[in-house]
C-alpha cells in the first residue's frame, strides 16, 4: 500500500517542516507560559523546602514571616527548644534589599540564620561552590543566580562580606536570589541604622529633656544604647522529632508559647493562596488564552493546508480513491504536523527556558499533557479539514 | 508496509532533518528538568590535621581609664587641658569654683586667733586665782594659829577659811575657761583645716599619668557629685573587648595568642595574647567574651573602633576530615554522601573540630579515601540520579 500523506509531504517537505517549525516556535511559548506559571509556584515552595523547617513561629497574630513582617525576641526560641517533640529551633532573618554587584544592582533576600552547627534549619542546604560560613561574622553565602562569584566582596549596608560559597535554587518568594549571613550580622543590616540616623537620633535624645535631665547625664547614655541595640528576629525556624506531630506541637507552642505558630501545610498554603495568587492567577489566565489561540491556530493552519490541496483531492476522487483513504491521509497529517511541532516546541521550551529571569519549570507532566492537547487539537482540526475535502466535487479536477 | 521515501532523495533529506529533530528531543527530554541527573563534585575524605581557629570581633578599650571630676556638686571654673594632651600624675586638670570657700576658711582662722585671745586671758585668769588661792592660805593659817592661842574669835577663823574656798573655786573656773577656750581653738583649727581640703578638692588633678580622651564639659558647667568631668586613659594598656559565639568558643583560654585585624587598617594584622576570659558571658547574645592585649608599633588606634580577633588553636591530632559544604542534615542526622557502588549513600557521621577555611574533622563515620559528595546542584536524596563533574555550576 502507497501512503498517500507520506507521499503527499514529501511532495512539499520543505513546506511542511517549517510549518511544523512555526507551529513548534508556538507551542513552545505555550510550554514556556506553563513553566513559568510553575516555576512561580515552584520558587514559593523552595522557599520553605530551602528552610527545611517543620514550624514556623512567628510573631503573634501575623502572617509571617514571608507574607508579612514579624519580629519577635531572639531568645523566644529557647523555650520552644525545650518543649517535647521539638528537636531543633533557630532564629531566622529575612529582609528583601539592594545591593550593589559590580555597576549594577541586584535585589537578593538576606537570609541571617545560626551558623554555630551544621544542618541547622534555614541554613543553605547544598552548595555549588566553595564553602558553609564558618566565621561568626563578615562571611556569606550567595545564589548563584545573584552574580556573585567566590572571593566577592559584598556590602550590606555598613559592612563587607565575603562570598565563601555558592548555592542554586535559593530564592524568596519572589525569585529574588537569597543572600545568607551569620544571624548577628543580618541583625545588623536589617535593624541597625545608619550613622547619621544614629547621630540624629542621639541629639534627638539629648535635646529631649526627658530622656537627658540635668543632674543626670547617664540617663541619656542608657537610652541611647537601648535605642541602638537590637536582637529580634522575624521568625523561628523549628525542626520536629520524627516521632512527633506537626499539629500537635503547633498547639502546644500556641497555647503555651502565645505566638502564631504555622505548619509546612499552612505556610505553603499563606504563599501560594494568598502571597503570590494574583500574579500565579494573572499567567494561569495568560496561559489558558495562549493556549486557546494556539489551538485555534494549528487547525486554521491544518485547515487552510488542506485546502490549498483541494484540487489535488477532487483529482484523487476523480480516479476513484475512497473516502476513508483521503481522510486518513488529511488526519496523518495533521498528527504529523502536529509532532513536529511539539517535538520543536518542547526543545525550543527546554533551550530557553534558562534565560529567563525568573525559574521556569518544564514539568514531563506538563509536557505530556501538552503532547495529547497538541494530538487532539490536531484531530479535531482535521476533522474539519476532512469535511471540506470530502464534500469537494471531483468535477472540480478538471473544470473550476 | 515499505517506507515511502526509502528510494528517493527528497526521503533522505526529510530524514536528514527529522532525525536529528528527534535526538535534540530525546536529550533535552532526559538532560533537563526535573528528568536529568543532578550535577555534583565529589571529594576524597582526607587525612588532616584540624587547627581549629576562633573568630571573634570586638572594640579597642583602653585597659585603665579615669572619669575626674568632683565629689560634690559645682560649677566648673577651668579646665586646664584638652583631649589629645598628655597628664602626669597629681598634674591639675580642672578647677570646681570654691564659691565662698575662701571667706570661710577666713571666718575659720579669725574663729580660731579669737580662741587663742580668750585662752591667754584664761591663762592670765588662773594666774591670778592662783595667787589668791595662795594668800587666802597663809591667811587662814595665820588665822589658825591666832586661834590657838586664842587672840580671834571663832567667826574670824571661818571667814578665812571661806576666803580659802573661794580663792580655790575661782582657780578651777580659770582653768576651765582655759580648757574651754583651747578647746574651742582645737576646733576651729580643724573645721579650717577641714575647709583647706575641700578647697583642694575642688582641684581636679590627674589620679595617673595618661592622655586625656573626654572633655566632657566646659568651664561655666555646673556638674553633680561623681560626674565626669574629664576621661584619661593609659595609652600603654590596650585591649579588645572581644565577642566570640559561644557555639565556637570551646578552647579559649588567656595567653593564646591572636592575630588582630583593626577595621582602620583590615590587611595588617596585629599580634595579641588573650589576656583573660571573661567568667561572666552574655546570656542574652549567647557569646562568650574575653580580652586580647595588643600593642601598635606606632601610634595608638582609636578607642571604640572595631577589630577582628582570630585565635588559632593548636592543632589536633590527625583524623580523617572533609570540607563542610559536605556536612548535610537529612531527617535530622549530621551525615555526608558518599558515592558506594554507583550510588548514593547517607552515612551518618560525628563531626569535631572545623578551622577557618571550612575543613571539619570526623571522628566517626567515614574512613580515609572514601569518595564523598562535596557540591551537588540540587539538594539530594538516596534515589537521585547524579552525574559527577568537575566543578559547578
Amino acid at each position: 500500500m502507497i501512503s498517500l500523506a507520506g507521499r503527499d509531504i514529501l511532495h512539499g517537505w520543505g513546506k511542511f517542516v517549517l510549518t511544523g517549525v512555526g507551529l513548534g516556535l508556538l507551542i513552545g511559548v505555550t510550554l514556556s507560559m506553563a513553566g513559568v506559571y510553575r516555576g512561580m509556584v515552584d520558587d514559593a515552595q523552595a522557599l520553605l523546602d530551602n528552610s527545611h523547617a517543620d514550624l514556623w513561629v512567628v510573631q503573634k497574630d501575623t502572617l509571617g514571616p514571608y507574607a508579612e513582617p514579624s519580629s519577635l525576641p531572639e531568645d523566644s526560641e529557647r523555650p520552644i527548644q525545650a518543649m517535647r517533640g521539638v528537636a531543633q529551633a533557630a532564629g531566622v532573618t529575612y529582609l528583601t534589599m539592594q545591593i550593589a554587584q559590580g555597576d549594577k544592582d541586584v535585589r537578593v533576600m538576606v537570609v541571617g540564620t545560626e551558623m554555630g552547627e551544621p544542618g541547622m534549619p534555614g541554613q543553605p542546604t547544598h552548595l555549588i561552590a566553595g564553602r558553609q560560613i564558618v566565621r561568626g561574622h563578615y562571611e556569606a553565602v550567595a545564589d548563584v543566580k545573584s552574580g556573585f562569584a567566590l572571593g566577592d566582596r559584598v556590602k550590606v549596608r555598613r559592612n563587607f562580606y565575603t562570598v565563601v560559597g555558592l548555592t542554586s535554587r535559593m530564592v524568596s518568594s519572589g525569585g529574588d536570589p537569597m543572600l545568607f549571613l551569620s544571624l548577628k550580622d543580618a541583625q545588623a543590616a536589617q535593624f541597625q541604622k545608619d550613622s547619621d540616623a544614629i547621630v540624629r537620633q542621639r541629639a534627638r535624645t539629648e535635646a529631649n529633656p526627658q530622656l537627658n535631665p540635668p543632674g543626670n547625664p547617664a540617663v541619656a547614655a542608657a537610652v541611647n544604647a537601648v535605642q541602638s541595640g537590637n536582637t529580634n528576629v522575624n521568625a523561628v525556624l523549628v525542626t520536629i522529632t520524627p516521632d512527633a506531630d506537626p499539629d500537635l506541637v503547633a498547639d502546644a507552642i500556641r497555647r503555651w508559647q502565645r505566638l502564631t505558630v504555622y505548619t509546612r501545610a499552612e505556610m505553603e498554603e499563606i504563599l501560594v493562596q494568598k502571597l503570590i495568587a494574583n500574579s500565579a492567577r494573572q499567567i494561569a489566565m495568560f496561559l489558558v488564552i495562549l493556549s486557546i489561540v494556539s489551538a485555534a491556530i494549528v487547525a486554521f493552519i491544518i485547515y487552510t493546508m488542506t485546502i490549498g490541496k483541494i484540487r489535488e483531492i477532487a483529482v484523487l476522487k476523480l480516479i476513484g480513491t475512497r473516502n476513508r483513504t483521503i481522510s486518513w491521509m488529511i488526519l496523518q497529517q495533521a498528527l504529523g504536523l502536529g509532532l513536529i511541532g511539539f517535538v520543536v516546541g518542547k526543545i525550543a521550551a527546554s533551550l530557553w527556558a534558562p534565560f529567563f529571569p525568573k525559574y521556569v519549570l518544564l514539568l514531563p507532566a506538563d509536557s505530556i499533557r501538552g503532547f495529547f492537547a497538541v494530538m487532539l487539537i490536531c484531530t479535531l482540526a482535521s476533522v474539519l479539514a476532512i469535511q471540506a475535502a470530502l464534500k469537494v466535487d471531483p468535477a472540480e479536477a478538471i473544470g473550476g | 508496509m515499505t517506507l515511502p521515501f526509502t528510494t528517493s532523495r527528497r526521503g533522505w533529506l526529510l530524514l536528514a532533518v527529522l532525525l536529528p529533530l528527534l535526538l535534540l528531543f530525546a536529550w533535552v527530554a532526559l538532560r533537563s528538568g526535573p528528568l536529568a541527573p543532578v550535577n555534583v563534585t565529589v571529594v576524597q575524605v582526607e587525612d588532616r590535621a584540624i587547627s581549629p581557629a576562633l573568630f571573634g570581633i570586638g572594640t579597642v578599650e583602653a585597659r585603665y581609664t579615669q572619669k575626674v571630676g568632683p565629689t560634690a556638686a559645682g560649677r566648673v571654673s577651668m579646665v586646664a587641658v584638652d583631649v589629645g594632651d598628655t597628664v602626669k600624675e597629681g598634674q591639675l586638670i580642672a578647677q570646681i569654683d570654691p564659691i565662698d570657700l575662701d571667706q570661710r576658711i577666713d571666718a575659720a582662722a579669725g574663729g580660731s586667733a579669737r580662741s587663742a585671745a580668750l585662752e591667754q586671758a584664761a591663762v592670765a585668769q588662773i594666774a591670778d586665782a592662783t595667787a589668791r588661792v595662795a594668800l587666802a592660805q597663809s591667811q587662814a593659817a595665820r588665822t589658825e594659829k591666832l586661834k590657838e592661842g586664842g587672840w580671834v574669835t571663832d567667826a574670824m577663823v571661818d571667814q578665812r577659811r571661806q576666803e580659802l574656798a573661794g580663792a580655790r573655786a575661782s582657780l578651777a573656773a580659770a582653768q576651765a575657761n582655759r580648757n574651754a577656750a583651747g578647746q574651742d581653738r582645737g576646733r576651729l583649727g580643724a573645721e579650717r583645716a577641714a575647709l583647706v581640703q575641700q578647697k583642694a578638692n575642688l582641684r581636679l588633678v590627674a589620679p595617673h599619668a595618661g592622655l586625656v580622651v573626654r572633655r566632657a564639659v566646659e568651664p561655666g558647667t555646673t556638674v553633680v557629685a561623681g560626674q565626669a568631668v574629664i576621661e584619661i586613659i593609659d595609652p600603654s594598656q590596650l585591649w579588645i573587648n572581644v565577642r566570640f559565639d559561644q557555639t565556637q568558643s570551646a578552647g579559649l583560654a588567656a595567653g593564646l595568642p591572636v592575630r588582630i585585624a583593626l577595621r582602620s587598617r583590615p590587611e595588617s594584622q596585629v599580634a595579641g595574647t588573650i589576656e583573660r576570659v571573661e567568667p561572666m558571658a552574655d546570656a542574652l547574645t549567647e557569646e562568650v567574651l574575653a580580652k586580647a592585649l595588643f600593642s601598635l608599633a606606632e601610634g595608638i588606634p582609636s578607642i571604640g573602633e572595631l577589630a577582628e580577633v582570630t585565635v588559632a588553636l593548636p592543632a589536633r591530632a590527625r583524623t580523617p576530615a572533609i570540607p563542610n559544604a559536605a556536612v548535610h542534615r537529612v531527617d535530622g542526622q549530621v551525615g555526608v554522601w558518599v558515592i558506594r557502588g554507583g550510588d548514593l549513600d547517607f552515612v551518618k557521621v560525628k563531626i569535631g573540630a572545623q578551622n577557618l577555611d571550612g575543613w571539619v574533622q570526623i571522628l566517626d563515620g567515614l574512613k580515609t579515601g572514601e569518595q564523598i559528595i562535596l557540591h551537588s546542584a540540587k539538594a539530594l536524596s538516596a534515589n537521585s540520579r547524579f552525574s559527577i563533574v568537575k566543578s559547578l555550576p
